[in-house]
């Protein structure tokens, strides 16, 4: 366990070569050494696993970690704080999802971008995410975590906006950075309190801490779960802090498979599993994640129906996707949520690196009004986005369904409210991801069937074959974070609930298949003009753009533009006016004159004297 | 009339005159009047020393100031012709306004200055010190007082030689443009 | 020795002279009568001394005088030279012209 260490440096220590050479190293230098320093820092995960693994058979308390502490870092007044590192089964879960699916990713992202000019670049940035996200899962203290939170933050603007010479993408970067910023603060003002309320900022101190400080339902732990709601929806993109993620899709396809499905829009979901214990000392906080969950599932659901970027579907499918995260962690189906967040890592990374393979053999199109018919002229692709469109519905036996269905059980046991609203949203996911496979892989566009070209590069299949073939069987695989979180109880829900949440995604193939690619029920498609508000507003996100432009854009632009000359600007320019007020004054009594220097002296000799004759 | 009576009223007297030249001096327009107040205000200042009992810097005072430096004032201005021709160019620059500052300076000087001498010790008497007393105290304890005084004169000498030379011509400024030289030892 | 309170009358003499010679030289704008109020400020020192020394009956009151004086006389001859300067190089004597320092 002392090698701990070794992973989140390993991909910094790739960052750094590769700042360093600042861009005089070959590409192929350059791929080595970012491919390869997140694919060593997946070994030794394999490694610490199979320790863990070890001192769990010796009788390892259940759910108790190793805490690796690394150097002091802040010592101010009553805080403490160390550089340390803690593993249990929860971060470990989220190290094999970081570092495998991430150097699945960086391998793919090595062919894709080969032709891009900024190849060092890129893998600089992604190494640093790596490690920065790497560093939030295993930090044993919240300051340390928020480090890595920040980090991740910054390396996803860095990203979004890679191509930064068009404003589009440093648009889209900025939006993004500011909106989890808004999250990132609620985060921290969340932290102060708890510094305030419980005197540590430990982890695992905390979780012991609060139950005895704070009572059941009580304002403080309903306050700070807020708060740190407020920061995990900024990050994953959940209402109210969602308008970024879809701009997000301005970067280059790898960063949306890593950022923005697999790994840092988990952030979120990871924070809430790892403080549940203050989330459980309030049901009103439990309620309000479990409704965000079931209102963003929806709301994305409905909107990715009526995307015509590729890339925009998938993302707003990852919103929905983490709506159910949220839900599941809502309704107390703690280790239903961890391990739809892995196997939803496997696949949303599939079906993101898969487009990208289609976005490449389309010379860069991305529109799916112009695809169609694809499935002959690229299979692998075709066979990967089968599977993957396969777990997204949910279909028995991948793995999306075996994470998705206990939500769903879960859910109702909770209030059927919220097991409603999930399974139409499973059944809207089975409608448009239907819809896109059908749209991009079979039919005939307007125009023929396009001709594509296969990209070049032995990097950009293997990856997606081992990805497709993970999300097949993932559902066999034991959670080593069962341990650390609380079981959830066994549900028993009648047996109509069961059928219709593994039937409806199915009825929903069908009307998907019918509507899409057999033409009928065209009434359905809601494509007449009299419905051209409701598709404008449903495709815009709900609106929530146009709403936040009002409220605070426009706002704090008029405020910037009345302030340009910057009222706090005076203070200082008050000093120098000041200042040079007082040279002019004094450099006046320079003026050459022989009776005004003897008038001074004069005047000079009677302050003096009186001076030394009255005192 | 006893002898501290007169002597009271000559010192009055005498310090009237001076102060009375003085004033009068600072004031006119034309430099020869100025320069002759001058002479009455040394000369009363050396009756004033005499009074208190120094005879010999009353005779310096007359013999220096009232003589050389006079003498030397009325070179001066002989050569700059300050004379009656330029009362006119006196009287422009001495407006009445001209006088607030420098007296409201020199009153409140004189304020203080009178305010410090403070309340009146006991020696008050007036000690005759004669010329026998300074002699030997000049060639004795303050030889060097004498030895400095040749250096600053020397260094007077040299340096108003120096100053007034006229070695090359130096044109003049004025409005014309033509330069006209007057100066003696120059070469065409 | 005259036992009449005149001493402190001498210095206040002192005094009235002094500050009528810098009315002088504050007021006059032509170089010579500058010189000459000069003049008499340093007449009103030398009086001081004598008078100072006349009251404690030492010789030093004129000899200090006799240091005053030679430092008026070397004074008022480098400035008499100056004058005539200032009088070739500018055609005038007005001391307000020289204020090339300013600033």
């Amino acid at each position: 366990m002392n090698l701990l260490w070794l992973i989140p440096t390993l991909p910094f220590l790739g960052f750094t070569i590769l700042v360093l050479s600042s861009g005089r190293m070959s590409r192929e230098r350059a791929r080595i050494v970012g491919v390869g320093s997140v694919a060593l820092a997946f070994l030794a995960t394999i490694y610490i696993a199979t320790q863990y693994y070890a001192a769990a058979a010796h009788g390892l308390d259940h759910g108790a970690g190793f805490t690796v502490s690394l150097w002091p870092w802040i010592t101010a007044g009553s805080l403490n704080l160390n550089f340390s590192l803690y593993l249990d089964g929860l971060s470990l879960s989220m190290l094999f999802v970081i570092t495998g699916v991430g150097a699945l990713i960086h391998l793919y992202a090595s062919g894709y971008m080969w032709d891009d000019p900024d190849y060092t670049r890129f893998f600089t940035y992604m190494n640093l995410f790596v490690a920065a996200m790497l560093m939030l899962v295993l930090a044993d203290n919240l300051v340390l975590m928020f480090l890595g939170w920040e980090g991740v933050g910054l390396c996803s603007f860095l990203l979004i906006g890679f191509w930064y010479k068009d404003p589009k993408n440093g648009y889209a970067a900025r939006k993004a950075f500011v909106v989890t910023r808004a999250g990132d603060t609620a985060f921290a003002i969340g932290l102060f309190l708890l510094f305030r309320e419980l005197g540590s900022l430990e982890i695992q101190e905390i979780l012991h801490l609060a139950p005895e400080n704070f009572e059941m339902g009580g304002n403080m732990p309903t306050l700070i779960s807020a708060l740190l709601l407020g920061g995990a929806v900024g990050k994953s993109a959940q209402i109210p802090l969602q308008t970024w993620l879809p701009d997000a899709m301005a970067g280059p396809t790898p960063v949306s498979a890593l950022i923005h499905a697999a790994t840092m829009v988990t952030a979120g979901v990871y924070l809430i599993a790892r403080c549940h214990p203050v989330f459980l000392l309030s049901p009103i906080a439990m309620t309000m994640v479990a409704s965000i969950g079931l209102i963003t599932l929806l709301v994305a659901g409905f909107t990715a129906l009526n995307q015509w970027d590729i890339k925009r579907v998938l993302a707003y499918s990852t919103m929905s996707q983490i709506g159910y995260m949220f839900l599941a962690l809502g309704v107390e189906a703690w280790d239903s949520s961890i391990f739809h967040l892995m196997t939803h890592a496997i696949f949303k990374a599939l079906l993101f690196l898969t487009a990208g393979s289609i976005i490449l053999a389309m010379h860069h199109e991305q529109d799916i009004r112009k695809m169609g018919g694809l499935r002959k002229q690229l299979p692998v692709p075709f066979w990967c986005f089968l599977i993957g469109s396969a777990c997204l519905i949910a279909l028995p036996p991948t793995s999306g369904f075996w994470s998705k269905e206990p939500i769903l059980l879960a859910a109702w046991e909770a209030d059927p409210i919220f097991w409603y609203g999930a399974v139409f949203g499973a059944f809207l996911t089975a409608v448009y991801t239907t819809r896109l496979m059908l749209l991009v892989f079979f039919g005939t566009p307007e125009g023929g069937i396009p001709k594509t070209h296969e990209p070049k590069g032995w990097q950009l299949h293997p990856p997606l074959i081992i990805l497709a073939g993970l999300s097949l069987v993932a559902g066999l695989f034991n959670l080593p974070a069962a341990d650390v979180l609380p079981h959830a109880h066994e549900h028993h829900p009648p047996l109509w609930v069961e059928i219709t949440g593994i039937l409806l995604p199915v009825v929903g193939i069908f009307i998907g298949w019918q509507v899409f690619l057999k033409g009928r029920w065209q009434a359905l498609r809601m494509e007449s003009p009299a419905f051209d508000g409701l598709r404008k507003f449903l495709a815009s996100g709900w609106g929530f753009d146009w709403l936040y432009d009002i409220l605070l854009v426009k706002p704090f632009m008029a405020l910037a533009k009345a302030n340009r000359n910057d009222i706090v600007d005076l203070v200082p320019k008050a000093v120098v006016v000041a200042s040079s007020q007082c040279y002019y004054f004094f450099s006046r009594g320079q003026n050459g004159q022989l009776r005004f220097y003897v008038a001074t002296m004069a005047a000079a000799a009677i302050m003096i004297i009186s001076l030394a004759l009255f005192t | 009339m006893t002898a501290a009576f007169i002597y009271s009223l000559m010192f009055y007297f005498t310090a009237a005159i001076a102060v009375l030249a003085t004033l009068l001096m600072i004031t006119r327009h034309n430099a020869v009047h100025a320069l002759l107040y001058l002479i009455i205000s040394s000369l009363s200042m050396a009756i004033i020393f005499y009074l208190l009992g120094a005879p010999f810097a009353a005779v310096l005072e007359v013999i220096i100031y009232a003589g050389a430096v006079m003498i030397l004032f009325v070179f001066v201005v002989m050569m700059l012709n300050l004379g009656h021709k330029s009362v006119e160019q006196e009287a422009a620059w001495l407006p009445a306004k001209g006088w607030i500052v420098p007296s409201v300076l020199a009153a409140l000087l004189l304020i203080v200055l009178i305010a410090g001498l403070g309340e009146p010790e006991n020696l008050r008497g007036v000690h005759l010190v004669g010329v026998k007393e300074v002699g030997i105290s000049l060639f004795g304890p303050y030889l060097l007082v004498v030895e400095l005084a040749s250096f600053l004169l020397m260094a007077g000498l040299v340096g108003a030689y120096h100053l007034a030379r006229q070695t090359t011509p130096t044109p003049k400024f004025d409005d014309s443009g033509t330069s006209t030289s007057k100066t003696q030892g120059d070469e065409a | 020795m005259i036992d009449a309170v005149i001493i402190d009358h001498a210095f206040i003499l002192a005094g009235i002279l002094f500050c009528l010679g810098l009315a002088g030289v504050l007021v006059r704008r032509n170089l010579v009568f500058v010189l000459i109020s000069l003049e008499v400020m340093l007449n009103a020192a030398g009086l001081a001394f004598i008078a100072a020394g006349s009251a404690w009956g030492q010789p030093e009151g004129q000899i200090m005088f006799l240091a005053v004086v030679t430092l008026g006389a070397a004074e008022v001859a480098v400035g008499l030279g100056l004058t005539l300067l200032l009088f070739r190089r500018f055609n005038s004597v007005d001391i307000d012209q020289l204020n090339q320092l300013k600033g």
